[in-house]
């Protein structure tokens, strides 16, 4: 089992404040990348991670990396493709050029949400206080992404190492994410 | 809470991230123009409602966004089998006799 996975695309917003920094976990927001959600039929998925630069994984929950590509499976038909933020036309130009003969679906939704890290010994503890699914590493490995709920806001997570976590959300859901996280995390220092 | 197998993630979610999508295998009628009234509203909204073992629709709603089928006992709420969308509806009464054993 992979205990990190490269998780590159994903640093700390150098011009932002810590949303929360305890000594048992903090809370980063993210800096931009390029988010495309992609959808096609099997018959098109080899093509498009030739032309994106990385394999668009088949297996469920699953994520692919380089150091300047992400594909994070959504579900058996849908993928969320991810690259630097500079890099945005040339990914979605490549893509469309190697897959006109394909039905396909490439949306542009960088800035319908943002991800912010939450990382240290109890992330899994302050995840769980919203996150319904088991978050133990056995059941939920590193590496492994998914679309889950955080309280009422639909988020996506990543797991890039045991106690680390990529957590996107809606830009107008993030305040409600962020902040709730935040909340109870003042259960951790008032311990 | 009640834990929902989803064939497509291929795990086990809480209910939370799902959404019933009502009776499953009912066919839309090909062409609309040719049912009557009676016809049409049958097709809308007449369910079998049952009592036992019930086919239904599910949406995996806050995963992977994708539809499937369940066999769900109504009376106790537990689910028996879930399938993916366009595989054979299972044989109910097989099924009944394996879950009653
Ligand atoms: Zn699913």
């Amino acid at each position: 089992m992979v205990d990190q996975v490269t998780a590159d695309l994903y640093v700390p917003d150098a011009g932002e404040e810590p949303l929360l920094a305890i000594s048992s976990v903090s809370i980063l927001r993210a800096a931009p990348v390029s988010r495309l959600s992609f959808r096609c039929r099997d018959d098109a998925r080899a093509a498009a991670g030739k032309a994106f630069g990385v394999a668009l994984p088949a297996k469920p929950l699953s994520a692919e990396t380089t150091s300047d590509r992400i594909a994070f499976w959504l579900g058996p038909d849908e993928w969320m493709l991810i690259a630097p933020e500079s890099d945005l036309e040339a990914v979605s130009a490549k893509l469309e050029a190697a897959l006109e003969s394909h039905p396909t679906s490439l949306v542009d939704v960088s800035h319908r949400q943002e991800a912010i890290l939450v990382s240290g010994d109890r992330a899994v503890w302050l995840l769980n206080t919203g996150i319904p699914i088991d978050l133990d590493v056995s059941a939920f490995p590193v590496g492994s992404v998914t679309r889950t709920v955080f309280h009422k806001a639909p988020v996506m997570v990543w797991r890039t190492g045991e106690d680390s976590f990529v957590v996107e959300a809606w830009v107008s859901f993030m305040d409600y994410v962020a902040g709730l996280l935040v909340q109870s995390a003042g259960e951790l220092s008032a311990a | 809470m009640l834990l929902i197998y989803c064939p497509y993630c291929e795990v086990e979610r809480p209910e939370l991230e799902f959404r019933c999508g009502g009776e499953a295998h009912i066919a839309r009628p090909t062409d609309p123009s040719t049912q009557s009234d009676e016809q049409w509203a049958d097709f809308l909204y007449m369910r079998t409602n049952t009592k036992g073992i019930y086919a239904e629709r599910w949406r995996h709603i806050h995963g992977c966004g994708r539809f499937f089928n369940a066999l769900r006992e109504t009376v106790g709420d537990k689910f028996l089998k879930v399938y993916k969308t366009g595989e054979p509806k299972p044989d109910l009464d097989a099924i009944a006799k394996e879950a009653s054993r």
